[in-house]
C-alpha cells in the first residue's frame, strides 16, 4: 500500500536543513505528495488544483521553525487550508422560521435521501422537541413510499397519506397544507433520486421548490463518490440552489474527498453526516475530523496542535529576542497583531490576565475592538516589503497609497505608524539586559520554571503596571495589537488562552 | 433507445471533458512526438474519469512512449487512447452465461452483493426481466431483511417482471431465508434463483460475517452455488471501489461485476483500474431505472465512450 502523507512528506524534507524559509522547490516537492494524497482521497481534480495553488502561496517563504519539522509545518498549512475550505465549523439547520419549516431532500439515486429524511425526523423530534411530518414525493422507485412510511413509524413522526393520482407538485401542495393545518413544526419532503442531466426530473425539482419554498435544500450525497461529486453538486446547486450538504456512509472507510469537492463547488457547508443505516446514525459535520480523514492521518489533530503550539512558542521567543536587541519592524508588529487575533481577540485575552481588568475597561472605552485589529492588519499588508522594514520611508504619498490600498484613511495610517513608533521606543527601553530577561519570561520562554504552576512565565505585578503605564502614556490601548503576554505557555497558571476548536 | 446510445449519452458529459481536454492538445512538436503538456492533459482527463492517479499516469506514459508515425493529431491520439483502454478492458468483457448442468442440481443461483444503494435490488429486477425474456423460469429471494421496505421493493420488481418473490419477515434471518428460497425454487422447478442481499459497507465485520453465513447456508444446499456471485458497483464510485472489491472478493468469492448508473454524469473509469487489479469479468452495465436498462458490457464501446469517440 501507499505510505501515508505524513511519511512521504517526512522523506521529502529529510534532506532539508532546519533553518531558513521553505524554498519553492521544497514546497513543490511536498505539494506533489499532497496533490496525490488528495486525489487518492477522491477530491475532484479542479478542486485539488485550486487548493494546491492557494496552499503554495501560503507555504513558500514560510519560516522554518526550530522546533517544528518542515513536514509537520506543511501538514499544518494543508490542514488549515482544508479546514477553511470545509467551512471551519459545524453549521446547524435553519429551522427558526414560522412553522412549518420545510426541508427538501435531493440527490442522485441511492444516495441516502429517504434514510436521512427518517433520521432527521427522529433527531428533530427527540432532540429538538419538534413535531415532524414526512412526505414522499417519490413515484418512481418501487416501494419508496412504503420505505418512508416505515421510517416515519419508527421515528414516531407524521406521514402524508399517499395518493396514486397526484403529481409530486400536487403532493407538495397537499403536504404544505396538511403540515400547516395539523400544526407540524417541520415538514420534510423526500424526493425521488435523479440524475443531474435528466432535464425533466430536474425541472420537476424546480417546480417542487417553487411550491414548497424550502428553508433548507439538502443535497444528500454518498461519501464513496469519486470525481463526479463536482459535476453533480454543481448541477443540483445551479438548478435549485442547495443550502447544505449531507454526506452519507461515513461509517465506511472511504477517505471522503467528495466532501471537499462539493463544499468547494457549491460554497455550501456540509451540515450533517450519516454514519450508519439505523435512524440514530446521524451526526453534525466535524470539519476537523474530515480534514484528518481526507489526509488519512488519524492523529492529525494532535499533530497539528503540537505544531501550532510550537510555532506560537517559537514566534514568541523570536519576538522577545528581536525586542531585546532593539529590532522591531512592521513585520513584527503585524505578527503581534495576528497572534492577538488568533487568541480570541483583545477582550478575551486581557480578561484572563490578572491586574488588567482596569485596562480592559479603558480599552473598551477607547473603542478598541477586533474590527480595528483587522483594519490595522490590512494597513500593514498594504505596505511594500521595504516599507515594512524601513518605516521611515512612509512619506505622505506612500501613506495615501497605503490608505487607498487598505480601504482606510490616511488618518488611520498615521495612527498606526504612531502606535508602531511608540511601541518601538518602548521596545528599546525594554532592550536592557533585565528588561529582555523579563520580556523573555513573559513571552513564553519561562526557562526551567514552567513546572511551577504559578511561577514560571508569570509577569510580576510590577512589570504589568509598568507596561500598563507605558501603554497609557503612548495612547496605545492594548498597544494597538501589541500583545506583551505572548502565548499562553508563558502564563502556566492560567491554562493558556482558549484555543479555537 | 439502444443501450449504446444511452451509455454514450450518459458518458457524453464525461467524454466531453475528456475530448475537450484532448482537442486542446495541439501543441505537438516535431513529427511523431507528443509534448509533456499533452501527456499531462491526457493524464488529467483520465483522473477526472476516476481511473485513479497511478493507472492514469501509466496509460498516459504508455502513449508517450509509443513509436508514433506521422503527425499526431488529437484524433489520432484519442483513437490510440481508446485502443489502449480497450486492450485493458477486453479480458474482462464476458457476458453472463450459464450452462445448466443436466440432471442433478439444476438450480442456478445468482447472489447479488455490494455496498448500500449501489443498485442490487434494481439489478435483480432487471436480471429477472432478462431471464424471463429468454424463457427461463426465474425466482427471486428477498434476503435483505434489514432495510425498510426492501422486501416490498423487490416484490414490486416481482410484479413488474412477473416473477415470483420468496420473502420472509422484516428483521428475520437472511441466511434462513436463503435456505428456504432454494428449497422453494427447487420445488417450483425454477432454472434460476436470484438472491438480493442487504447493502453492507465492506468495513463492517459483523455484516460481512452475515454475508459469509448466507453463502455457507447456500452451499449446504448446493455445493457449487452460488454459481454467480456478483458485486454490484455504483458507477459514481471513486477509489473506494478497490477496497470494496477486495473485501467482497474475500467474503463472497466473487465471479463477476455489474456497474450501475452509467446513464449519469459519472464515468465509471474505476472499471479500468479494477480490470487491471482484479481481472474479474464485467458482465453488465446499468443504464437506467427500467427493467430493460441492463446491457452487456463491451470493452470497445466503453473505452470509446470514455474518450468521446463513436465506437463505429
Ligand atoms: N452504512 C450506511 N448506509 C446508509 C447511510 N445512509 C443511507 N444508507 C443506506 O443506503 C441505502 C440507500 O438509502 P436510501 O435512503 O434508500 O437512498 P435514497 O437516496 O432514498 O434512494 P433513492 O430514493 O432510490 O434515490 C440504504 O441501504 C440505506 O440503508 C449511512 O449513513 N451509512
Ligand atoms: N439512473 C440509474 N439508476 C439506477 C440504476 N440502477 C439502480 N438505480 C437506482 O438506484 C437507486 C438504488 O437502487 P437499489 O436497487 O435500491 O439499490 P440497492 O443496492 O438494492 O440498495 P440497498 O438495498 O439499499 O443497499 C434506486 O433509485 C434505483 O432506481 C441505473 O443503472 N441507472
Ligand atoms: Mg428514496
Ligand atoms: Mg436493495
Amino acid at each position: 500500500m501507499f505510505d501515508n502523507l505524513k511519511d512521504k512528506l517526512q522523506s521529502v524534507f529529510s534532506t532539508l536543513g532546519k533553518r531558513g524559509a521553505l524554498s519553492e522547490s521544497d514546497v513543490d516537492n511536498a505539494l506533489r505528495e499532497v496533490r496525490l494524497a488528495l486525489l487518492e482521497a477522491d477530491v475532484a481534480l479542479p478542486v485539488v488544483k485550486s487548493f494546491i495553488a492557494s496552499i503554495r502561496d501560503k507555504a513558500v517563504g514560510a519560516t522554518v521553525l526550530k522546533s517544528v519539522r518542515p513536514d509537520q509545518q506543511v501538514i499544518k498549512i494543508v490542514h488549515d487550508g482544508l479546514m477553511e475550505m470545509l467551512g471551519g465549523e459545524a453549521s446547524p439547520l435553519k429551522l427558526d422560521v414560522t412553522p412549518p419549516a420545510v426541508i427538501l431532500m435531493a440527490g442522485l439515486q441511492g444516495s441516502g435521501k429517504t434514510t436521512t429524511a427518517g433520521k432527521l425526523a427522529l433527531h428533530l423530534q427527540q432532540k429538538h422537541k419538534k413535531k415532524v411530518m414526512l412526505a414522499s414525493l417519490d413515484l418512481s422507485r418501487p416501494a419508496a413510499r412504503e420505505q418512508l412510511r416505515a421510517l416515519a413509524d419508527q421515528a414516531e413522526a407524521g406521514i402524508l397519506p399517499e395518493s396514486d393520482t397526484e403529481t409530486p407538485v400536487q403532493l407538495t401542495k397537499r403536504a404544505m397544507q396538511a403540515a400547516h393545518l395539523q400544526g407540524f413544526d417541520v415538514l420534510i419532503l423526500d424526493t425521488a433520486g435523479r440524475l443531474s442531466i435528466d432535464e425533466a426530473m430536474m425541472a420537476e425539482l424546480r417546480d417542487i421548490k417553487a411550491v414548497a419554498t424550502p428553508d433548507e435544500i439538502l443535497l444528500v450525497a454518498d461519501s464513496l463518490t469519486g470525481q463526479d461529486a463536482v459535476t453533480t453538486a454543481d448541477a443540483f446547486n445551479n438548478a435549485v440552489g442547495v443550502s447544505g450538504i449531507v454526506l452519507t456512509r461515513l461509517d465506511g472507510d472511504a477517505r471522503g474527498g467528495a466532501a471537499l469537492s462539493m463544499a468547494q463547488t457549491t460554497g455550501c457547508p456540509v451540515k450533517l453526516v450519516g454514519v450508519g443505516e439505523k435512524l440514530d446514525a446521524l451526526e453534525a459535520f466535524d470539519p476537523e475530523r474530515m480534514a484528518g480523514r481526507i489526509l488519512d492521518m488519524g492523529d492529525v489533530v494532535a499533530l497539528v496542535e503540537k505544531a501550532a503550539e510550537a510555532i506560537e512558542e517559537e514566534e514568541a521567543m523570536r519576538m522577545a529576542e528581536r525586542m531585546a536587541s532593539g529590532k522591531f519592524d512592521m513585520n513584527d508588529f503585524l505578527s503581534q497583531i495576528r497572534q492577538l487575533q488568533k487568541m480570541g481577540g483583545l477582550g478575551g485575552l486581557l480578561g484572563m490576565l490578572p491586574g488588567l481588568g482596569k485596562l480592559q475597561k479603558q480599552i473598551a472605552a477607547a473603542g478598541v475592538d477586533d474590527a480595528m485589529v483587522k483594519r490595522q492588519e490590512a494597513i500593514i499588508l498594504s505596505m511594500t516589503k521595504k516599507e515594512r522594514v524601513q518605516v521611515g520611508l512612509l512619506n505622505a504619498s506612500r501613506r495615501k497609497r497605503i490608505a487607498a490600498g487598505s480601504g482606510t484613511s490616511v488618518q488611520d495610517v498615521n495612527k498606526l505608524v504612531k502606535q508602531y513608533q511608540d511601541m518601538a521606543r518602548m521596545m528599546k527601553k525594554m532592550g536592557t539586559k533585565s528588561g529582555a530577561a523579563a520580556m523573555k519570561a513573559m513571552l513564553g520562554g519561562g526557562g526551567g520554571m514552567g513546572g511551577n504552576p504559578m511561577g514560571g512565565g508569570m509577569p510580576s505585578a510590577e512589570q504589568v503596571s509598568q507596561l500598563q503605564q507605558q501603554m497609557q502614556k503612548s495612547g496605545m490601548p492594548g498597544g494597538g495589537g501589541f500583545n506583551p503576554f505572548g502565548k499562553g505557555g508563558g502564563l502556566p497558571g492560567l491554562g493558556g488562552p482558549p484555543r479555537k476548536k | 433507445m439502444s443501450w449504446l446510445k444511452k451509455l454514450t449519452a450518459g458518458l457524453k458529459k464525461s467524454s466531453d471533458k475528456v475530448s475537450s481536454s484532448l482537442s486542446g492538445i495541439s501543441r505537438l512538436f516535431g513529427k511523431g512526438r507528443i509534448d509533456a503538456a499533452s501527456i499531462e492533459e491526457i493524464e488529467e482527463a483520465l483522473i477526472l474519469a476516476d481511473l485513479g492517479v497511478s493507472v492514469a499516469s501509466e496509460i498516459a506514459e504508455g502513449l508517450r512512449a509509443r513509436n508514433w508515425q506521422g503527425e499526431v493529431t488529437p484524433d489520432v491520439l484519442r483513437e490510440a487512447l481508446a485502443e489502449q483502454l480497450t486492450d485493458i478492458l477486453l479480458p474482462v468483457e464476458k457476458p453472463l452465461t450459464f450452462k445448466q448442468a443436466e440432471g442433478e442440481n439444476d438450480l442456478h443461483v445468482i447472489l447479488l452483493v455490494g455496498v448500500n444503494g449501489s443498485g442490487k435490488t434494481t439489478t435483480a429486477g432487471k436480471l429477472a426481466a432478462r431471464f424471463q425474456a429468454q424463457g427461463r423460469h426465474v425466482v427471486m429471494a428477498a434476503a435483505d431483511t434489514f432495510r425498510a421496505a426492501a422486501i416490498e421493493q423487490l416484490s414490486g420488481w416481482g410484479a413488474r417482471t412477473d416473477t415470483k418473490v420468496i420473502s420472509g419477515e422484516r428483521g428475520g434471518d437472511a441466511a434462513a431465508l436463503a435456505f428456504r428460497a432454494i428449497d422453494e425454487a427447487r420445488a417450483d422447478k425454477a432454472d434460476v434463483l436470484i438472491i438480493d442481499t442487504a447493502g453492507r459497507l465492506q468495513n463492517r465485520a459483523e455484516l460481512m460475517e452475515e454475508l459469509a453465513k448466507i453463502i455457507r447456508v447456500i452451499k449446504k444446499q448446493i455445493p457449487e452455488a452460488p454459481q454467480d456471485s456478483l458485486i454490484v458497483l455504483d458507477g459514481t464510485v471513486g477509489q473506494n471501489a478497490i477496497a470494496q472489491m477486495k473485501a467482497f472478493q474475500q467474503t463472497a468469492d466473487l465471479t463477476g461485476m455489474v456497474i450501475t448508473k452509467l446513464d449519469g454524469t459519472a464515468k465509471g473509469g474505476i472499471v479500468v483500474a479494477l480490470a487491471r487489479e482484479f481481472g474479474l469479468p464485467v458482465h453488465m452495465v446499468g443504464v437506467g431505472e427500467s427493467a430493460e436498462d441492463l446491457q452487456d458490457f463491451t470493452a470497445r464501446d466503453f473505452a470509446h465512450a470514455l474518450v468521446g469517440l463513436n465506437p463505429e
